[in-house]
């Protein structure tokens, strides 16, 4: 890892990611031996939005590995509300911490605040823009499952408004992935990440139909479509209930498909699929912490080297 | 200097930006932020025949060079136009635009949740695309109607 800040999903190559993942899954084999690796580091919570687990997948992997974490709390009790501006704060709790994690309503928060501070910051999701330590832990969760070279993967949901989704399709182009993207019309990919990934070169379809692309799938990556973004309920109701998946829709998939979510999940995915071996969602979110650890490990062994 | 520019009055100080792509001559005004309330002497010429393009537009102004910005988000939206800096009625400079890599603080992104937009001490900043411009903070592209964006002060 040579990066100041991890912003987006963008500027990890393949070497890098790969490295994340290897330090991942050494904790994982040994927790212990990682338990006083950051002793005297504190790390800063900047948490513009609720998200109770990012946060605490955060707050989880620092302790675990020794440090402790400061948190401004929730916005509507802080200087924020008073008005202060956000590269102001970060300057303010960049004095307290070591690194920050910053989540943040606006796209582009994160660059914004990375041209301000000197400490190592984590972009943990910035609007509909980037949230590269959840593809992180994705592309472990996909290694430990099918591999990452060689993949047909699906990805299906709201690619529009999907950060997840845009940050694991930069991050996949790093690999042998074939891309297919299954949504309706009106939350496909939006334009900047289709032109990256055709800057890529990367092999990517889209599709309307799930039915078109399931049966050659290795991994299938289900995203929650909101109901905000559509005006009219009923119309949510028909698309919501065309995008998810039940024992009878995965019937045509190959026996070893992963299948995967961020989480929350609404009713995408039935609970009848998470007893079966296809399941891999709450692994999936178990992974956050050895994956946070080692990233927060490295960017901050890095630090020290400097 | 053909003689279609007598049509405007020549200048002692300041630009001329000349082969303006016609019908914006308009859109070059604003960009520079200039609508005449500070009393600058300024002479726009449009569809004015060109040996060149047939049509042109040309904007003169009394008493002002342009600074590197705005240089290069006029090459934006009139990639075509040369500008002529002008001390004492004699062209002391002539510059054929250069599409820049970036352009940075004179669009405002057109993204309302654009970290930009917020009330931040930030500068917009632009990679320049082969066929438009891209937020630098929230990687929106903006193809259609560059001058839309144009922030003029
Ligand atoms: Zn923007």
């Amino acid at each position: 890892m040579r990066h100041d800040h991890l912003i987006t999903a963008k500027q990890l190559s393949r070497p890098d990611i790969e490295e994340v993942l290897d330090r991942a899954a050494e904790i994982d084999a040994d927790l212990g031996a990682f338990a006083d690796r950051r002793e005297d580091t504190v790390l800063g919570l900047m948490f513009y939005e609720p998200s109770t687990r990012t946060k605490m997948s955060f707050e989880t992997a620092i302790k675990r590995l020794g440090g402790d974490a400061v948190d401004m709390g929730p916005v509507d009790s802080s200087s924020v509300k008073k008005g202060e501006s956000l590269a102001d704060t970060a300057r303010v709790i960049e004095g307290y911490a070591d690194a920050l994690v910053l989540r943040h309503p606006s796209q582009g928060a994160a660059k914004m605040v990375s041209e301000f501070v000197d400490v190592p910051l984590l972009n943990a999701g910035d609007g509909a823009g980037h949230h590269p330590t959840q593809t992180l832990l994705d592309l472990y969760t996909i290694r430990e499952s099918s591999g990452l070279d060689g993949l047909n993967i699906g990805i299906m949901g709201d690619l529009k408004y999907g950060r997840t989704v845009h940050s694991l399709a930069h991050a996949l182009t790093n690999f042998d992935a074939q891309q297919h993207f299954v949504s309706p019309e009106s939350l496909k990919l939006p334009r900047s990440v289709r032109y990256d990934l055709h800057e890529r070169g990367a092999n990517v379809r889209e599709h309307t139909d799930l039915d078109e692309v399931l049966p050659s799938l290795d991994v299938l990556y289900v995203t929650r479509i909101q109901r905000e973004r559509f005006p009219d309920e009923n119309e949510y109701h028909a698309i919501a209930g065309e995008y998810g998946i039940d024992l009878e829709t995965l019937e045509d998939a190959k026996d070893d498909l992963t299948v995967m979510h961020p989480l929350p999940r609404v009713d995408e995915i039935a609970s009848e699929v998470d007893d079966t071996a296809y399941a891999k969602y709450f692994e999936q979110a178990h992974n956050g912490v050895p994956v946070r650890m080692a990233l927060l490990d490295l960017m901050l062994e890095q630090e020290e080297d400097r | 200097m053909s003689d279609h520019q007598l049509r405007v009055s020549k200048i002692r100080n300041g630009t001329v930006i000349d082969h303006v792509r016609a019908g914006q001559a308009l859109n070059v005004l604003a960009i520079l932020g200039i609508d005449g309330s500070k009393g600058e002497a300024v002479s726009v010429g449009m569809n004015v025949p060109s040996d060149r393009m047939r049509r042109k537009d040309i904007v003169k102004v009394e008493g002002k060079e342009l600074s590197q910005n705005e240089v290069d988000v006029l090459s934006l939206i009139a990639p075509e136009a040369t500008i002529n800096i002008v001390r004492e009625y004699e062209v002391v400079e002539k510059q054929q635009l250069e599409r820049p890599d970036r352009v940075v603080g004179v669009l405002s992104c057109p993204n309302r949740n654009c970290i930009t937009n917020a009330d931040e001490p930030v500068e917009t900043k632009f990679e320049v695309l082969d066929d438009g411009v891209r937020c630098e903070y929230c990687e929106t592209i903006v193809r259609e109607d560059l001058a839309a964006h144009i922030s003029v002060e």
